[in-house]
């Protein structure tokens, strides 16, 4: 099963500002399988936004996409003239937002603004752009749809309202749905609802999905594959199993360990030490090493470069965890083991 | 232990429509009278031992928030009554009341908006420490200043700086630093980590917990998620539009949870181990307007063992086992 749908190379955007230039995305590669939920995590300002718009090359000045290759189906998005990226966009890749107030018109009912989509994708006709929106609507779990068309956003709940933003999202059936940060704003209860809602809709059509969330429980929930990311670099990436249970980064650890656990009780949480740096200041070496416990000298001076430790399962770690036999020889680096924990 | 605070059946109320005239409404030919409240909180009872960690748990909407504004007077309580140290503080004036203010703090959700943008991190510390005559001169508030924020992690070098040169985390670190300078023995945060990045929400709840050690604090802490307050409460309270559903020691609510709706939160965590959401049963339907509230027990338009009854008649609160209360008819 290699049926790749959309392949990233090499991709670099950069914040080009008065500061300085921000690399908030920095040589990143993956690639999504159709039918296949793939995440992408990280604390804020690790790139991981900023990867998923590149994707559909929404990025505003100063934001520059330097180089990189987007292929989605063969086809380089990167070469495409801006017209022919509008048609591509919400026809083959569509977007769902973090903050369902903002991404949608106050002013048109929810109706008009599923239909905009419509005409723009689709042949339909006014009849059946009616049905359509109303079949589009049902599937997201909205009921009385019927009365709903005329509603207003102000009028629905969050849930409802980032409801009706996937309906817009699935309106004209596209092939990948980029999803940033879809539940942040909603209570757990309505959360559940929406994650099950968008996993049984990518699924049930053999779509595929990337998931743009800081949130790595949500993430063990959904996805198949998982891209940790850390300062515009993609850390460790491959199944969810694997990255969950068998972390290799200690930044994929880290996170791991400080979320409050329900089935562990600790009177205290572990910790990462210390704040994102500055992206203006990047560490020389890696540039996790001034946060990690177990960083030598070594790390602060040298750049990992992402390594295979185990068949679709990479790292960009000098001294991956738990893997003596995959670390950097003792010789090279001074230090010895290659096993922290 | 002794009793700190003691909250009986408070209840709040919003008004929708603050003048006359939009009260009006013309209905059947004639014009009427007609108000619309927000039934925020609606007979709260619980309290808040020396020492303690009570937390309350709740949906957005389900008036947590607004308990813990209303307890420290910031919103003057409609009904019932709040005592602290046994001295009922529910009709106080504002001045009053300032005595209270500096045994009672606040630490608020989001670190952007609670501090003054306008005031240097050291005023920020130093105002409240004079104006409650912490210290005799302000020298020595700015020294007492600078400990505290040595205390939470902000290095002195750091007080001359403006709120915007932190990052989210800090700036609740200058919350809290702000919170304490007043030397107050009942802290009151309202969602403080739920603004912030999971490795940063680990770092601030260790500080408030290890200050709880040090200065021996109790707090009435308000999140939205149970897995958050695992760690840090004594006793648990699960909200539910405005009522509290269920209330036991960390034990009862998280060896032995029983109301429906604290059994619906759990399930609808996600959990870093599992893979249960994308098949698993959670809650249907949404959280009723406040406005209207339902009739009988607030939780029955959702509740998937919802009973006859329930749609009928308010259930009451009883003691299940020592210490844990339940408001459901499935337990009467």
């Amino acid at each position: 099963m290699n049926d790749t749908l959309l392949e990233v190379k090499n991709l670099r955007t950069y914040f080009h500002t008065f500061k300085g230039i921000v690399k908030a995305v920095d040589d990143v590669s993956f690639s999504v399988e159709r039918g296949e939920i793939l995440a992408i995590v990280g604390e804020s300002g690790g790139g991981k936004s900023v990867t998923g718009f590149s994707i559909i090359r929404l990025i505003e000045e100063p934001g520059v996409i330097e180089s990189g290759e987007i292929l989605l189906e063969g086809r380089d998005v990167m070469e495409l003239t801006e017209r022919e990226v509008d048609r591509l966009r919400g026809k083959e890749i569509s977007m769902i937002f973090q903050d369902p107030m903002t991404s949608l018109n106050p002013v048109y009912t929810i109706g008009r603004q599923i239909e905009e989509s419509l005409i723009l994708h689709t042949k339909l006709n006014r009849e059946e752009r009616r049905a359509a929106c109303l079949d589009l609507l049902r599937s997201v779990g909205i009921s009385n749809p019927e009365s709903r068309l005329k509603a207003y956003p102000h009028q629905l709940s969050g849930g409802m309202r980032q409801r009706v933003v996937i309906a817009i999202a699935l309106a004209a059936d596209p092939k990948l749905i980029i999803a940033d940060e879809p539940t942040t704003a909603l209570d757990v209860t309505i959360q559940a609802q929406i994650l099950r809602l968008m996993a049984n809709l990518v699924r049930a059509k053999n779509r595929s999905m990337i998931l743009v969330t800081h949130d790595l429980a949500v993430v063990s929930e959904m996805a198949d594959r998982i891209n940790v990311m850390y300062c515009g670099k993609i850390v460790e990436t491959g199944s969810a199993r694997k990255v969950i249970d068998e972390s290799m980064h200690p930044y994929t650890k880290g996170l791991i360990d400080s979320i409050p656990n329900l089935e562990r009780d600790r009177m205290r949480l572990s910790t990462i030490k210390g704040i994102v740096p500055n992206m203006f200041e990047l560490p020389e070496g890696c540039n996790f090493a001034p946060r990690c416990s177990c960083a030598t000298e070594f790390c602060l001076r040298n750049e990992p470069q992402q390594r295979e430790v185990e068949p679709g399962h990479f790292v960009a770690c000098h001294f991956p965890l738990r893997s003596g036999t995959y670390g950097l020889s003792e010789q090279t680096c001074g230090r010895s083991g290659g096993v922290c924990s | 232990m002794t009793q700190l605070l003691e909250v009986t059946n408070l209840e709040q109320r919003f008004d929708l429509n603050t003048d006359l005239l939009s009260k009006l409404v013309f209905e059947k030919g004639r014009i009427i009278k007609k108000e619309r409240l927000v039934k925020a909180v609606n007979g709260v009872s619980f309290s808040v031992d020396r020492r303690e960690v009570f937390s309350i748990v709740g949906e957005s909407g389900c008036g947590k928030s607004t308990v813990a504004r209303t307890v420290v007077k910031l919103i003057e309580p409609k009904g019932g009554r709040i005592r602290y140290e046994g001295e009922d503080i529910t009709e106080l004036s504002r001045t009053e009341m300032l005595p209270f203010r500096k045994r009672m703090q606040m630490i608020f959700q989001d670190p952007y908006a609670s501090l003054n943008p306008r005031q240097r991190v050291m005023d920020i510390l130093v105002e409240p420490i004079i104006f409650h005559g912490i210290t005799r001169s302000s020298d020595e508030a700015r020294e007492k200043a600078l400990e505290i924020l040595n205390r939470v992690g902000i290095r002195p070098e750091q007080a001359s700086r403006y709120p915007h040169q932190f990052s989210g985390g800090q700036r609740q670190r200058i919350g809290i630093a702000r919170a304490l300078a007043v030397e107050p023995e009942f802290i009151i945060a309202d969602e403080p980590v739920s603004a912030l990045d999971v490795s940063i929400q680990a770092q601030i709840l260790n500080l408030l917990m290890d200050l709880k050690e040090e200065f021996s604090f109790s707090y009435l802490f308000i999140a939205h998620d149970l897995s958050v307050v695992k760690h840090i409460s004594d006793t648990v309270a699960v909200m539910y539009l405005g009522r509290i559903v269920e209330k036991g020691s960390k034990a009862h609510i998280y060896g032995n949870p029983l109301h429906p709706y604290t059994l619906a939160l759990f399930s609808a965590i996600p959990r870093i181990s599992g893979t249960k959401m994308r098949t698993g049963r959670n809650l249907e339907g949404e959280i009723p307007s406040a406005i209207d509230l339902p009739p009988g027990c607030c939780f029955h338009t959702r509740c998937p063992k919802v009973l006859p009854v329930c749609k009928e008649v308010v259930p009451e609160e009883r003691e299940i086992e020592q210490g844990h209360f339940i408001s459901c008819h499935l337990f009467t």
